[in-house]
């Protein structure tokens, strides 16, 4: 399969060869060195070419054409151009230049173009290195595609040796770098060596426009294969204090494919040799200061995670459930909060997120990545800078307590690498007072509750007020106020008893007679007026159907404690008497004796019967 | 932590209620509910937050396993409707028969729990219906705390009210189903229960249409949750019946029982999974039976009230009675004879004989719920309520109201049943609650009353110093017994120790055996740290991603349902054990040769199968040791199998001495494939065999028709797919 497509693109690219003989050169730059390393270590390849670029004619000249193959093309997922200046050590880079697709007309088909804008027009005679960094994704093979578990995978990396351009180029070579020295084969061509885990083509000299020499390199790789397929950040902006940032991984092992048995026997004791393909756990490099970091999945949180980290970054290693072998799949999601003050800005009377793009795992290539901004609820005027090109739109968010949902800006990027790791902003305002409104809502819904409770608890939400159960309970309510305030009287008539105690103890110990008279004339009216008090409500009970079981035991009680006012009575005037005939203290004992057994015996009675009543 | 401070707190304000009760009567009422108030919010609380032992220690998930299946038509409801749930065949189970399952199940769980994550959404609350899913049962363990306190209010007063609702919260009884994550239908049913009841003994006592009306749409809410509303629609017959025969027929009862009766079947009926069980099937017609008792008496009441002539009424009530009672057994002959009323179910003999499903229905006695209960797990559950109960049941004897009858007949039957299955404990906690409620608040009033009594008569003669004659029963009894209220004090202080010996013992147990989800299992490792084993949902998270959406996965039973819910993948049996022959098969299929079982792994299109092995970590409820039912169940139905093929001399054994079927049958091979070549223990040979401690006698596993798809690291679960036919030429 392999070794056809590979034969087909030759003949392609052999066309190409013929067809530029005579394509007209675009233009009169030459490059005269060009230097080129692809890097195969990881799932990505980047290719680093340094170009330098003359122009030996006489047109000022602003623009360098990159051309790509199609197939190429769309496997690009990084572009980036930069020029250097100076030499050896002393080399700067300015910042990347513009690039942007174009369409020349009388060119090869089947080729991308991408068109370099350079920083200041190169003169006759002048030159300029320029560096372009590209990275593709998915642009190595597994072959064979589907291996067993005790087979190591192999990979087909497809190149050509010369440097397809539209100018000619009078010095070129390439080197492959290769994550294991051990190659099952490469195309081997005039100038080829094979050092290490590295593979050299050239220096080739003075070569036409759009020379093609496809190389071919199938070498041993156990780097993890690591694709998510679809990976979805959420970005989430509280300010209560915190950028919570969660993120939706559907991952694939894209690499070879794993048939036949899985022996966990064999993978327990020699992981490296039965499962060197597969790979066990990804890190993710979060920012310092991440906390209440999760890890879990459609059914729940998965133990297998550890964290580290220090003042520059936090590192989450995160296992998933089962060890990748080739074709397996996952999913799962990962969350983090961060500090808003380290993310968030305000510049021009606007707000801004600062917050970097891609995924937070090198390892990782994802094939489509959506980044949502979740702006708080009442955000306004929201724009977004993105450095390079993403589909944008526009959704709302429902969460707590939200009224109108929250603002979403949904990004989309499709083949994102970790060179997209870079920092984007989100523009829009929001005023502080918006954030008062949920904590508020609350207090007024919890305000409401009680005051509907109150009412309710106020209300009369009688039906019928002629009803008999309604009258009965009204009647019912009347006794019961009756009975508390027989029981208050009651209480206040034992009050003033005690009272008349003590003023006979005060008498036995100042001999005060007149005073002890008065008390007693002050306590005299007050029973007196609440005997009064007590008449109308003893017969409303009595004349009450529903207190006829309690009258009984009320008027025991009223009737008790007549009886004992009067012996309490009986009692003070023969104390007070024989004070004023100045007794004995002992012959005044001997007197009351009798009657201070009944008092104690009918006081006893009285609380009894009080507190049988309030039982009712 | 919390949850245990709270809970000792509680349990001593509790009684300390009586006392502020007494304290507070010289102030206004208002306090007094103030604090019966806020004792209810504790203990509300306190019902919940014990619960919460699962989430706080492992994560907020779903535990055992018919919770899945629960959750996942809980989301499927909230996701697709009412309708579409309603109407829902689920082609992913029973493979290839499928599943009703709107006319297969209970749908009050369900709906209970979207109803809450609706109103939730309504109040603008984003939760997640897991979340929600996970809360329902303590949630609900709190609202039982409520009917709790208010049955024990009806039932005695409001003090036993309070320390009923403070025991049920932590009963561990109750808690076994009710902790978060066991989203059962026990965990609502229970309530629904206590509700029914309650309700239905509100509107005896007050004969009101509009407590039995209530009673009516608790039952309804328990038809919908829960299979066990027969156990109400027993014992509300059973007991308008033993009132009938003590002479306590009235017109409360009459109006009560008829509208409960006639509105609660009713409303059942609209249940599809039970529809005209209650005019149709035979463990319904005690209910009926009594309703037309119930008219009887009514009829023969009012001839006694026209005929005003004892002589002829007795006359009069023989033919009736002997009429009504051989209509009655003649309609139920003919009923049963004809196949109109359906005899009992199985289940249900298996309560009145506990023998009986041991002999005739194996899928029943295969569950470890369904055996007979252990005088120990009795202990477990109930610690002092058991002793207490006796008292309370005393306490009722002697203030013999409707209600206490009740509660005393609830409690004996429940605790007869829970007697006869493990899982019927359940059913008994609330009534054995209630009753020990009794028991505690009565003595404890009694003997606050006597601490009380004695010090109110030094306080009142302060200075005085006089010995009265006291003229009250209290009073006398207090000079017969001179150290009574040292006594009461000791015996106070001895039933405070107790509660707080039970408020331990309950949270100690709730932490240690009913908060494991038991999808995850924790160990100790050696150095006392916890380590943990991820590995089912580990196995079932691979299904779900890494086998082809339509795949059939052949397992026991017992994993079916966690199957389809977090694998999501099609399975042949799973929990809801509806079909004998289907799980039959399976276990056919586990118990023969590798090459029998091929033919009919092919006949069943089974695509994986899926064991349980512990014998590398030591966990012994795997499939081994689960075995022997899948032979009694396969050989019930399929007479080919036979147990004693796979015992030696009546011995289970798997290490060299077992016998050569079982060495060979195909659950032994999927279980020990390569587990020959492993070394489990340190000391011990190859192929050492954990779980059950012997070294494996077949240690030579070669499988033709399947190969290993995927272990778990631990081996617990054993994925292994079946080869396609192999071609003819």
């Amino acid at each position: 399969m392999t070794t056809t497509t590979t034969f087909r693109l030759y003949l392609l690219f052999s066309f190409f060869v013929l067809f530029a003989q005579w394509s007209p050169v675009l233009s009169d730059l030459l490059i005269s060195k060009l230097d080129r390393k692809v890097d195969l270590t990881s799932q990505v390849v980047r290719i680093t070419a340094t170009l330098k670029l003359e122009n030996p004619g006489n047109d000022q000249i602003s623009e360098v054409l990159l051309p790509f193959p199609d197939h190429q093309a769309k496997d690009l997922a990084f572009l980036v151009a930069t020029t250097s200046e100076g030499k050896g050590k002393t080399k700067t880079s300015s910042s990347s230049l513009p690039i942007k697709v174009v369409n020349p007309e009388g060119l090869p088909p089947s080729l991308t173009w991408y068109s370099v804008t350079l920083p200041k027009e190169l003169g006759k005679g002048q030159s300029l290195t320029l560096e372009v960094r590209a990275a593709f994704t998915h642009a190595l093979r597994p072959f064979p595609e589907k291996i067993t578990q005790a087979d190591i995978q192999l990979l087909v990396f497809q190149e050509s040796a010369y440097y397809l351009s539209p100018y000619a180029v009078n010095v070129q070579s390439l080197s492959v770098k290769l994550p294991e020295p051990k190659v099952e084969s490469y195309t081997k061509l005039e100038n080829t060596k094979f050092s290490g885990s590295e593979i050299k083509y050239g220096p080739y000299e003075n070569l036409p426009p759009f020379s093609y020499s496809p190389i071919a390199v199938h070498f041993v790789s156990n780097k993890p294969f690591a694709v998510a397929q679809e990976l979805v950040r959420e970005i989430e902006i509280s300010h209560w204090g915190n950028v919570q940032i969660t993120e939706h991984y559907n991952l694939v092992n894209a690499g070879a494919t794993s048939i036949g048995e899985f022996s966990r026997l064999e993978y327990q004791a020699r992981p490296h040799l039965r499962g060197a393909s597969s790979f066990r756990h990804l890190v993710a490099k979060l920012p310092p200061r991440a906390h209440s970091i999760y890890y879990r999945d459609e059914i729940g949180n998965i133990s297998t995670s550890n964290i580290w980290g220090d003042s520059s970054k936090t590192l989450l290693e995160i296992e998933p459930r089962y060890p990748m072998f080739g074709g397996w799949r996952t999913s799962f999601t990962i969350g983090y909060g961060l500090p808003l003050k380290d993310y968030l800005f305000r510049a021009e009377g606007k707000r801004f997120l600062n917050i970097s793009f891609g995924c937070p795992m090198d390892e990782v290539v994802i094939d489509n990545l959506v980044v949502k901004v979740i702006l708080p609820e009442g955000s306004k005027d929201i724009s977004v800078s993105v450095p390079f090109s993403v589909k944008e739109s526009r959704e709302t968010k429902f969460s707590h307590l939200d009224m109108i949902g929250r603002p979403v800006f949904a990004l989309e990027k499709t083949n994102a690498v970790p060179e997209h790791n870079q920092y984007f902003q989100v523009y829009y305002r929001f005023s502080n007072l918006s954030l008062l409104r949920e904590p508020m809502m609350l207090i007024s819904g919890f305000f409401f509750l009680f005051v509907a409770c109150i009412v309710y608890m106020h209300a009369d939400l009688t039906i019928s007020k002629s009803s008999p159960s309604y009258l009965a309970k009204l009647q019912w309510d009347e006794v019961q106020t009756a009975l508390q305030q027989i029981q208050s009287i009651m209480n206040h008539c034992l009050g003033i008893h005690d009272k008349l105690e003590a003023s006979l103890r005060d008498l036995s110990r100042t001999g005060d007679v007149q005073a002890c008279k008065a008390a007693r004339k002050s306590a005299d009216n007050m029973l007196k007026e609440l005997s009064k008090d007590l008449k109308p409500l003893l017969s409303f009970l009595q004349s009450s159907p529903l207190a006829a079981s309690l009258y009984s035991k009320v008027e025991e009680l009223v009737a008790k404690e007549k009886e004992l006012q009067e012996k309490l009575i009986v009692k003070h005037t023969t104390v007070t008497d024989s004070y004023e005939k100045k007794s004995g203290g002992r012959d005044i004992e001997n007197r009351i004796a009798p009657i201070q057994q009944k008092i104690t015996a009918l006081r006893q009675e009285v609380d009894d019967l009080l507190e049988i009543i309030d039982e009712i | 932590m919390v949850a245990k401070m709270e809970k000792a707190t509680d349990l001593l304000s509790s009684p300390q209620s009586l006392f502020s009760l007494k304290s507070l009567k010289l102030k206004t009422k208002q306090q007094e509910l103030l604090i019966r108030i806020s004792i209810l919010c504790l203990v509300y609380i306190l019902a919940f937050i014990t619960r919460l032992f699962s989430v706080l220690r492992y994560e907020s998930m779903i535990h055992e396993f018919d919770p899945y299946f629960n959750y996942r038509t809980t989301l499927y409801l909230t996701q697709k409707g009412f309708y579409e749930f309603w109407n829902w065949f689920d082609s992913e189970s029973w493979y290839p028969l499928g599943r009703i399952i709107g006319g297969t199940l209970y749908p009050g769980l369900m709906v209970t729990a979207a109803f809450i994550y609706w109103i939730l959404r309504f109040l603008r609350f984003a939760v997640h219906i897991r979340e929600v899913c996970v809360l329902t049962a303590p949630f609900f363990a709190s609202n039982t705390t409520l009917v709790a306190y208010f049955f024990g209010k009806e039932l005695w007063d409001s003090g036993a009210g309070l320390v009923a609702a403070a025991l049920i919260a932590i009963c561990p009884g109750y808690i076994s189903r009710s902790v978060a994550g066991s989203y059962d239908n026990e965990a609502v049913a229970i309530f629904a229960l206590l509700l029914t009841f309650y309700l239905f003994v509100k509107a005896v006592k007050g004969g009101s249409l509009a407590w039995s009306l209530a009673s009516a749409f608790g039952y309804f809410y328990m038809v919908s949750a829960w299979g066990g509303y027969i156990f109400i629609i027993n014992l509300i017959p059973l007991y308008v019946l033993v009132l009938l025969v003590t002479g306590r027929y009235s017109m409360r009862l009459y109006v009560a029982y008829n509208c409960m009766y006639i509105l609660g079947m009713l409303l059942a009926m609209q249940i599809r999974f039970v529809g005209f069980q209650h005019v149709q099937s035979g463990e319904h017609m005690a209910a009926m039976g009594v309703f037309f008792l119930m008219q009887v008496f009514y009829f023969l009441d009012w001839v006694k009230h026209l005929l005003n002539d004892q002589k002829l009424f007795q006359a009069f009530l023989r033919i009736t009675l002997t009429c009504a009672i051989s209509v009655g057994a003649v309609a139920l002959g003919v009923g049963t004879a004809s196949g109109y009323i359906s005899p009992w179910t199985g289940r249900f003999y298996s309560l009145l004989d506990p023998t009986y499903a041991k002999d005739h229905i194996p899928i029943i006695a295969s569950v470890s719920e369904h055996q007979p209960t252990a005088w120990s797990s009795f202990m477990f559950d109930f610690h002092i309520l058991l002793i207490l109960f006796p008292a309370g049941l005393y306490f009722c004897f002697k203030r013999l109201s409707d209600a206490t009858i009740f509660i005393v007949m609830y409690g004996l039957t429940s605790m007869y049943f829970a007697g006869v299955m493990v899982r019927l404990i359940l059913v008994a906690t609330p009534a054995v609650c209630l009753i020990s409620a009794i028991a505690v608040s009565a003595t404890i009033k009694n003997f606050s009353q006597l601490v009380r009594t004695k010090t109110k008569p030094t306080q009142g003669g302060s200075g005085k110093g006089t010995t009265s004659a006291k003229t009250s029963s209290k009073g006398a009894l207090d000079q017969s017994l001179p150290y009574q209220k040292n006594g009461a004090i000791a015996l106070l202080v001895g039933a405070f120790y107790l509660l707080t010996r039970y408020a331990i013992h309950c949270t100690w147990v709730t932490s240690e055996a009913y908060s494991s989800p038991s999808i995850v299992l924790a160990a100790r490792g050696a150095h006392g740290n916890r380590v943990i084993f991820d590995d089912y949902r580990e196995a079932y998270f691979w299904l779900r991603q890494n086998t082809p959406s339509d795949a059939k996965v052949m397992s026991w039973w017992d994993y079916g349902y966690q199957i389809t819910a977090m694998g999501n993948r099609t399975v042949i049996v799973d929990n809801n054990t509806w079909n004998n022959t289907h799980i039959a098969t399976v276990g056919r299929a586990m118990s023969s040769y590798e090459d029998e079982a091929y033919e009919i792994m092919r006949s069943l299109d089974v695509d994986y199968v899926l064991v349980v092995f512990g014998g590398v970590t030591g966990y012994s409820s795997d499939d081994i040791n689960k075995f022997l039912w899948m032979v009694r169940i396969g050989g019930g139905v399929f007479p080919v199998i036979k147990e004693p093929d796979y015992l030696v001399n009546g011995e289970y054994r798997v290490d060299k001495g077992a016998a050569p079927k079982m060495l060979n049958c195909l659950m032994y091979k999927l279980s020990y494939y390569r587990f020959g070549e492993l070394t489990t223990e340190y000391g011990k040979p190859p192929g050492y065999d954990r779980a059950r401690g012997v070294e494996i006698g077949n240690k030579d596993i070669k499988l033709e028709y399947l190969e290993e798809a995927y272990t778990t690291s631990n081996w617990i679960v054993r994925i292994y797919k079946v080869k396609p036919p192999k071609n003819r030429w």
